[in-house]
């Protein structure tokens, strides 16, 4: 290559910045273009999940959880932690889609699952976000007689009604004999422990609060919140 | 280094034709340059991962090249590397945006990897050693050129490891319930395998190709 003529410092400079604020300007220009469909399908991607774990489900209320009390949240507004009420054609609470994460085999493994008052149980379970190995891993998302454990997996309380009577344990593939039981995966047990600890640590918690405050939870599909399924 | 110079001296008299067909066939980014492996050995476990890999990495090629192009004499050629990076993540950082609106779906799957197309070095490459010395005419022949051979270099090998990894195309199960799929394939050494056996293919067919010239 012929060697550059001399530049002044001052074309470099301007050259560099006429570049930058015209990418400012792109940048800025498409941001404020696709945020709307961003957060568009964001959202549906979130309600997808939440009907997915909810058998019937037809509409929805999100609630915040302060402290011991729970409120519904206006649309667009956030919260540290969030539980989505689901209600049916008629406007009854069908269930409370809850998310819980907790590390997996490889990275944090974000899960959403569904509780249902009337069963007390489990009645749905989602993976939101994994990196779990490709065809082995994964097959807490694929497997049908994995996802099958979460139909109606048993979470009711104990008579005090603080505890769960028989908190979610692990089991080995083949000897499921109780209806809070995870049955594992052959290849995926990692995976498919990790899920089990995840709903374990979750449900201790949410499962007694939730049932504390279901009446705030059922009075839900009267308020101005509802967001109907579409 | 006199293979590149004599392929460039061959470049200027090109046909438009020639321009566009080079980058398929005879300076196929991937499997001729072996220009931005990280994207090709990362994201292709599956044919619709590779496609949208591969048209994202066109579309930003497109765009920088033409205006890489557009501003060859402003540039001063001191601060032409950083000039055309700036340039090149402003359009990656576009498509990520447009890609994210387009389908949540697809953006999730390629994770960072739409990002860490601004490091792809087949997009400078082309920035410094095409766009930047050509009309803007040819700047975008070359781009799409090298765009869709680098898009069809990510689908070979996606259709391949999805099919043995998967035993899918597209997400359509081609082999019916009873294929045991073979796993390694969509995990990353079999990016490798499969990479290997197409340059292998490919240049043993380059040299079948000129023994028979002479």
């Amino acid at each position: 290559m012929p060697a550059a003529e001399q530049v002044s410092s001052a074309r470099m400079v301007m050259a560099m910045a006429g570049i930058g604020i015209l990418s400012g300007i792109l940048l800025v220009a498409t941001y404020i273009g696709t945020l709307p469909a961003i957060e568009r399908n964001k959202a549906a991607a979130l309600e997808r999940a939440i009907f997915d774990v909810i058998p019937g489900g037809a509409s929805k209320v999100t609630f915040a959880r302060d402290g011991e009390k729970l409120r519904p949240l206006a649309e667009g507004e956030a919260a540290a932690v969030r539980y989505h009420a689901a209600y049916d054609e008629d406007g009854a609470l069908a269930g409370v889609a809850i998310e819980a994460q907790g590390q997996g085999f490889a990275d944090v493994l974000k899960v959403l699952y569904g509780y249902s008052p009337d069963c007390r149980c489990i009645v749905g379970f989602k993976v939101l976000e994994s990196k779990e190995t490709p065809g082995l891993g994964d097959k807490i998302e694929t497997d049908s007689a994995f996802t099958a454990n979460f139909e109606a997996l048993d979470v009711s309380l104990d008579e005090s009604g603080g505890a769960i009577a028989n908190p979610i344990v692990f089991a080995k593939p083949g000897q499921k004999s109780q209806a809070w039981q995870i049955e594992g995966i052959t290849g995926a047990t990692i995976s498919s422990k990790a899920v089990t600890r995840i709903l374990h640590e979750s449900t201790a918690d949410v499962v007694i609060f939730l049932e504390r405050n279901l009446q705030v939870l059922r009075d839900g599909s009267s308020s101005s919140l509802v967001a109907k399924s579409n | 280094m006199a293979a590149p110079a004599a392929s460039l001296q061959k470049v200027t008299e090109a046909s438009s034709a020639d321009t566009f067909l080079k980058g398929l066939w005879e300076e196929n980014p991937v499997f001729v340059m072996l220009l931005g492996m990280c994207p090709v050995l990362a994201v292709t476990n599956s044919v619709i991962n590779a496609l949208a890999i591969g048209l994202a990495s066109t579309f930003v090629l497109l765009l920088s090249s033409t205006i890489v192009s557009l501003a060859q004499k402003l540039i001063p050629k001191q601060v032409r590397i950083a000039s055309y990076i700036l340039i090149i993540a402003s359009f990656v950082t576009v498509t990520e945006y447009l890609l994210q609106a387009l389908s949540y779906e697809i953006h999730k799957a390629l994770g960072a990897f739409i990002a860490l197309i601004v490091v792809n070095c087949m997009i400078l490459g082309r920035a410094e050693a095409f766009a930047s010395r050509n009309s803007v005419g040819k700047a975008a022949l070359d781009a799409l050129g090298m765009g869709a051979g680098f898009t069809l270099a990510c689908l070979s090998l996606g259709s391949v490891r999805e099919l043995l990894g998967n035993g899918s195309l597209a997400g359509i199960p081609v082999f019916g319930p009873n294929f045991e799929p073979w796993i390694i394939m969509i995990l990353p050494p079999g990016a490798f395998f499969v990479l290997g056996l197409w340059l292998l293919l490919f240049n043993w067919l380059r040299e079948r190709r000129e023994a028979q010239v002479e």
